[in-house]
């Protein structure tokens, strides 16, 4: 017996897989039509204060007078709230979920105002397959945070990016037009390859970055306020010339709270930086 | 995904969804022709798959709640969410209004009812006639959409 194929026969899918999936999207674009910039803040391994940098950077940028959103896209090890201060519970209407609301009115939104304590992220699913649909099942959930929160103008969204490379393309198919991307690196020869790999997938995905930020350059002494090397390296350097982007900060260790805030590259601060590049 | 009825050499229509509570799915199709009907059954895994994509097979029919997958989903803690408390202004959506919406297509006609609801609120627009939902559409830069 012989029958028609899949493309010989005319008329829309049965299942609507295509059009509810184009419809998030959809979904996202209407939502962020006011946002003016999404940057994405992203690194190729984990540890070297990427929500930091966040959490400084909205914090600069909201002191200058910007609104500024957060999401936080690390979903299984997220830290960027509780930086900011942003707790839930989520207050939810019909038209939306209202974002967490972090220090200086920056509007915050993470899996840390939905999980209990020292929970890690669970989805209702049957443990045994869970690797089939991760992948999946997180994107489904960024595209919500997208989508569902009600983020009202913005100048600035900063997305913080979970560790490694594939969640940039995730991110760029939901968000077609994202701001720039930004990438930090610790000074470190390991770190500089690490990054160098996600630097290089976020140009595959299409997505401009705005620059690098080296954390952790140096450490400060708290008594003589001289600054010493604490790791070796000059990756921040490496990366922004191999790339031809601007070095944008580098940040030394300092165990005085907030005097890193200013630290920034060619006579200029971080948020300066980052403003220029994202102009 | 279509079904083609052998005997009428037709494509079938949806007909019907059944969840049935253990995980699995199922929908149904008819021939418009013949009207013979088939069911399609989905085992957990294949449920699992497409409710992964926060999609439904056949289409919504009712619009999601905000952050619908994630609150049927993910494993969050109690109280994670809460109902607004102070009561929000009522916003009416006139005869004309609705009529302007129902042009939406059907999968994006509730997120742009709730993002126009949303302008209308912070605007402290009581009733969205198709003059508002011009003004909305040029305040929330949605002309090119």
């Amino acid at each position: 017996m012989t029958f028609r194929s899949y493309n010989e026969i005319g008329g829309k899918d049965v299942s609507q897989i295509g059009e509810q999936v184009a419809a998030g999207r959809r979904a996202v674009a209407l939502r962020l039509a006011r946002v003016e910039r999404l940057i994405a803040v992203t690194s190729g391994k984990g540890g070297v204060g990427k929500s930091y940098v966040t959490a400084m950077l909205a914090t600069g940028l909201s002191r200058r007078g910007m609104r500024v959103g957060v999401l936080d896209a690390d979903l299984r090890s997220p830290t960027v709230a509780a930086m900011l201060g942003a707790v839930g519970p989520l207050v939810r209407d019909e038209t939306g979920i209202a974002p967490a609301m972090g220090s200086d009115g920056i509007k915050t939104i993470s899996t840390s105002v939905l999980l209990a304590d020292g929970q890690p992220l669970h989805w209702d699913e049957p443990a045994s397959e869970r690797f089939i649909w991760r992948g999946t099942l997180e994107t489904s959930a960024l595209r919500e945070f997208l989508a569902d929160v009600r983020w009202g103008p913005l100048d600035y969204l900063l997305v913080d990016m979970p560790p490694g490379a594939d969640i940039a393309s995730d991110l760029h198919a939901l968000v077609p037009n994202i701001g720039g991307a930004i990438a930090v690196t610790l000074p470190t020869e390991e770190s500089r390859c690490s990054v160098e790999r996600t630097m290089t997938a976020i140009e595959e995905a299409g997505i401009n970055i705005l620059g690098v930020v080296e954390n952790m350059s140096g450490y400060v002494c708290s008594e003589c306020g001289a600054t010493a090397a604490l790791f070796p390296g000059s990756a921040g350097a490496d990366l922004a010339t191999g790339f031809g982007v601007p070095l944008l900060a580098t940040i030394p260790f300092s165990a005085a709270e907030g005097q890193v805030a200013a630290d920034g590259t060619h006579g200029k601060t971080l948020v300066d930086n980052v403003i220029e590049a994202a102009a | 995904m279509k079904f083609l009825c052998l005997e009428c050499d037709q494509r079938m229509d949806f007909d019907d969804r059944q969840v049935p509570g253990d995980g699995t799915f199922g929908a149904s199709y008819k021939c418009p022709s013949c009207g013979k009907g088939i069911a399609m059954l989905a085992n957990e895994m294949e449920t699992r798959l497409v409710q992964g994509l926060g999609i439904e097979i056949g289409g919504r029919t009712i619009d999601p709640e905000p952050m619908d997958f994630i609150q049927k989903t993910m494993v969050t803690k109690e109280g994670a969410f809460t109902e607004v408390g102070a009561k929000l202004p009522k916003v009416r959506w006139t005869e004309a209004g609705q009529d302007r919406l129902a042009r939406v297509p059907t999968f994006v006609r509730g997120m742009v009812k709730r993002i126009y609801t949303d302008w209308a609120r912070e605007q402290g627009v009581e009733e969205m006639t198709p003059d508002t939902m011009d003004r909305a559409r040029v305040d929330l830069g949605l002309e090119d959409m």
